[in-house]
């Protein structure tokens, strides 16, 4: 059962026109910047497939920068989100993308500020609901729907046990779990979203692992 | 726990409650929430339907200007006394074409089961309220008999119309909106169901074909024929009659139906009213080039 809630079918309460390109594009703006943890100086959104080619007219673009800057999807400033962005220095860049997506509702958006930058992908799904599919070049799928942890650590034997035996001494459950590397032995990527929240006193015990680079966290 | 609509209507019959009961009590038992808490969730959906109606009947318009202003002209023409005369049916089209006019306005709306079926079924429910005399808590109550057939019809089909066509949004919100408006009526939970299967019928292989793949033309005009639709399925199904082809069926028929559709006729805007030489021209108008893809 893919749809498990009756607030899936009666809702969201939304800005129109498309719960598609324009609810779900909030909500890759949104998790985009509940990844980065900051709100970006600039902001380089990429539209792929659909999106490319009817981003204005579904307003997708100014709904994915209402997103970056925190709005929900039912936000009445929504249109004017570029005018706001504006206002905070935020400087904002749409690219139509050629190439040809495996979803027809792709979205990339490249994140920077004077600290770092940052890169997430995100397919909307239809009524609001999306998967972000990629994270500075690791593939995952998340909903964010759920507290997660992104685990960016050495692709070396005995992190994922740490980091699992972490949670459960801090009593937390893991709803769902995968890990992606780049190359063996490199970089590697663990995604753990977790029924309960992970206070930050446990992350921060995490980060302290030797393995372990970074780790971004989602509490929804 | 319901997967289809034989199990809803009999978990109805056995237990003695209504479909939106049911769902309700499904509610509970996936989330853990309390009944009141649910309802009155439901409860704001309802309020927010309201608000787009009202707010459509002020008058918008679109970003791309190919829509808006139709909810008020059929308000002028149901206050000059309407030529064909008044019915449940044209307050349901009116109200519909209010509230969908409202999501390509970039207004405030709540998918019902997509922002471009908005306008279906608070356009059933508010003129049904109107005409029936019912309380917003009755109202909210059927709120939850149309979620369980969506339910039913989005976890065995599809409810968006780039996967099933506008069969699987204007027929599923028809279907709906046909089982909440029996119910509210006084009909069982089977002919709830029969209500449903009638009016999902009556939109099977309708091709989702919009003007430059944008929610408006000719989405907002079906959504006013899907709340017709609604009203004359439930007026059927409270008459006694029965859909031939199990409800059940038809769900799976609609699904069949749209898997065979052509890409082109699934929201890309290549076939259908959107290939017709005023599609393609407002496609030139408002659509963003993209380098290396010529349409």
């Amino acid at each position: 059962m893919r749809y498990r809630s009756v607030f899936d079918i009666i809702g969201p309460v939304m800005i129109g026109p498309s719960s598609s390109h324009t609810a779900g594009a909030v909500r890759i703006g949104q998790l985009a910047r509940a990844l980065f943890g900051r709100t970006p100086s600039r902001a380089v959104l990429h539209f792929y497939g659909s999106f490319a080619k009817t981003y204005r007219g579904h307003a997708t673009d100014v709904a994915a920068v209402a997103g970056l800057l925190g709005l929900p999807m039912d936000d009445p400033r929504i249109p004017d989100a570029i005018e706001l962005a504006r206002a905070q220095d935020i400087v904002v860049e749409f690219v139509a993308e050629e190439a040809i997506p495996a979803h027809p509702n792709t979205l990339t958006i490249e994140l920077t500020d004077a600290r770092g930058s940052f890169r997430a992908t995100g397919v909307s799904l239809g009524g609001g609901l999306v998967q972000i599919t990629e994270v500075d070049g690791f593939s995952l799928k998340l909903s964010g729907d759920w507290p997660a942890l992104l685990i960016f650590h050495r692709d070396a034997y005995g992190t994922i046990a740490a980091i699992t035996q972490q949670l459960a001494r801090a009593q937390v459950n893991i709803n769902h779990m995968e890990v992606s590397r780049s190359d063996r032995g490199k970089t590697a990527l663990m995604v753990i979203e977790t029924d309960e929240k992970v206070e930050p006193e446990v992350v921060g015990q995490m980060e302290a692992q030797p393995n372990v680079y970074k780790i971004v966290t989602l509490n929804p | 726990m319901f997967k289809n609509m034989k199990d809803l209507v009999e978990q109805a019959r056995e237990r003695g409650l209504s479909l939106g009961d049911v769902m309700i009590a499904q509610e509970i038992e996936e989330h853990g929430q309390d009944p009141d808490a649910i309802t009155a969730r439901m409860a704001v959906q309802y309020q927010v339907m309201k608000q787009s109606a009202r707010r459509g009947l002020e008058g918008v318009t679109s970003h791309s200007g190919m829509t808006g202003g139709d909810a008020r002209l059929l308000d002028a023409y149901i206050q000059a006394g309407p030529a064909l005369g008044d019915s449940l049916s044209l307050r349901a089209a009116h109200y519909a074409v209010s509230v969908n006019e409202v999501n390509a306005a970039m207004g405030v709306v709540c998918a019902s089961p997509t922002a471009g079926s908005c306008g279906v079924l608070p356009g059933v429910l508010l003129a049904a309220q109107e005409q029936l005399g019912k309380t917003d808590d009755e109202m909210t109550h059927a709120l939850f008999a149309a979620g369980a057939v969506g339910y039913v019809i989005a976890n065995n089909a599809f409810v968006s119309g780039a996967q099933g066509g506008c069969q699987a949004e204007i027929g599923s919100a028809a279907a709906m909106a046909a089982a909440a408006l029996t119910e509210l009526a006084g009909g069982t939970p089977e002919q709830a169901a029969q209500a449903a299967a009638i009016a999902l019928k009556n939109l099977l292989g309708l091709v989702c074909d919009p003007l430059a793949g944008l929610v408006e033309v000719p989405c907002i005009k079906r959504n006013a024929g899907g709340a017709a639709i609604a009203v004359t399925a439930a007026h059927m199904a409270l008459a006694g009659i029965q859909s031939l082809v199990p409800p059940d069926e038809v769900i799976e028929a609609m699904y069949q139906i749209g898997l065979s559709l052509s890409p082109a006729l699934r929201e890309t805007a290549q076939g259908g009213l959107a290939a017709t030489p005023t599609g393609r021209e407002w496609k030139r108008l408002l659509w963003t080039p993209v380098p290396g893809q010529e349409e």
